[in-house]
């Protein structure tokens, strides 16, 4: 069985793995400004790195993986309900941008 | 597992209002914190949206970036104080009260250092002519948009600094407890958390190369 004191050297160990994996992933997303690729794709590839950014820092740095599992379903459904709630509009910018094609 | 955790452990009721066990078996202070980050990522997503249709409506969109180096220092120094305060509320967990204030104050240094970067780069991008309203590079909606975004954030750096700075005191003094700071904590990875998406949206896509 772990003594407190080797719990806590494990627990140092962890941290600092999932923060040198954030410190890779937001480095990742310095280098996909860096790519040659049209601004869609680029926008896509760095979301998707910062939702698992966010993803690791959500699960371990605020612990949201030893809490109950019903805390998580609570802030994962609420947050990706609004999220997705308020993403209406996108058709709207287009059409601003590009005129209204099913007009012509 | 928390502290709450265990002292529900004996209960055989489930949680409910009933049982005077709260709600996800967590104190009534960390759900409070709970339910303010959810409510600030629909403020922060709302703002990054918005920011996003503003951009897509827009055909011809400022890129003043030349540089990353200011960027990726704010980001190297925001991630690193997440990593302070982790060891702070792990300290105070362990009863370790010297150590936890050390890494909680450490943590407001590195929140400084992020806020006075913040500043410095602001002070550049006013410098060569960039207001709310106006910049010479394009629209004038880069301004307001970039500063909102920034400001707002910038706003709760500075607030998670004084909180951190305020908890760690009255932690030493015996005023809160360790729980107290790792509520704190929680909002602080949050401030973390969400310059991980305005990093690519206004900084990163808006690089002149």
């Amino acid at each position: 069985m772990a003594t407190g004191g080797e719990q806590r050297t494990n627990g140092v160990g962890k941290d600092l793995a999932i923060y040198v994996c954030i410190l890779a992933l937001a480095a990742l997303q310095f280098a996909i400004a860096y790519q040659h690729i049209d601004a869609t794709q680029m926008f896509v590839r760095m979301l998707i790195v910062a939702l698992v950014e966010a993803g690791l820092a959500l699960l371990f740095f605020m612990h949201l993986w030893t809490e109950k599992r019903a805390l998580m379903w609570l802030t994962g459904v609420l947050t990706v309900f609004v999220l997705l709630a308020m993403q209406y509009g996108w058709t709207d910018s287009y059409r601003i941008l590009n005129g209204v094609p099913w007009a012509k | 597992m928390s502290q709450a955790d265990l002292t529900m452990e004996g209960h055989a009721h489930a949680p409910g209002i009933t049982t005077g066990i709260p709600p996800f078996s967590i104190p009534a202070k960390k759900m409070a914190m709970w339910l303010f980050i959810i409510a600030d990522t629909a403020t922060f997503a709302a703002c990054l949206v918005a920011y996003g249709f503003i951009r897509n409506a827009t055909p011809a969109w400022p890129h003043p970036f030349h540089g990353i180096t200011n960027v990726a220092l704010m980001t190297f120094v925001l991630i690193t104080s997440s990593l302070t305060m982790l060891q702070g509320v792990r300290a105070a967990a362990g009863g370790g009260k010297s150590a936890a204030l050390r890494w909680t104050f450490a943590t407001a240094a590195l929140g400084s250092v992020f806020a006075l970067l913040h500043v410095r780069e602001w002070l550049g991008l006013i410098s060569e002519g960039m207001t709310l309203f106006h910049n010479p590079w394009g629209t004038g909606l880069f301004g307001a948009s970039f500063f909102s975004i920034t400001g707002l954030h910038l706003t709760h750096v500075t607030a998670g600094v004084i909180a951190l700075i305020v908890v760690g005191v009255r932690y030493n003094s015996g005023r809160y407890k360790a729980d107290d700071l790792e509520i704190l904590g929680l909002y602080w990875h949050f401030v973390d958390l969400v310059w991980m998406f305005v990093v690519p949206m206004v900084y990163l896509l808006n690089l002149s190369h």
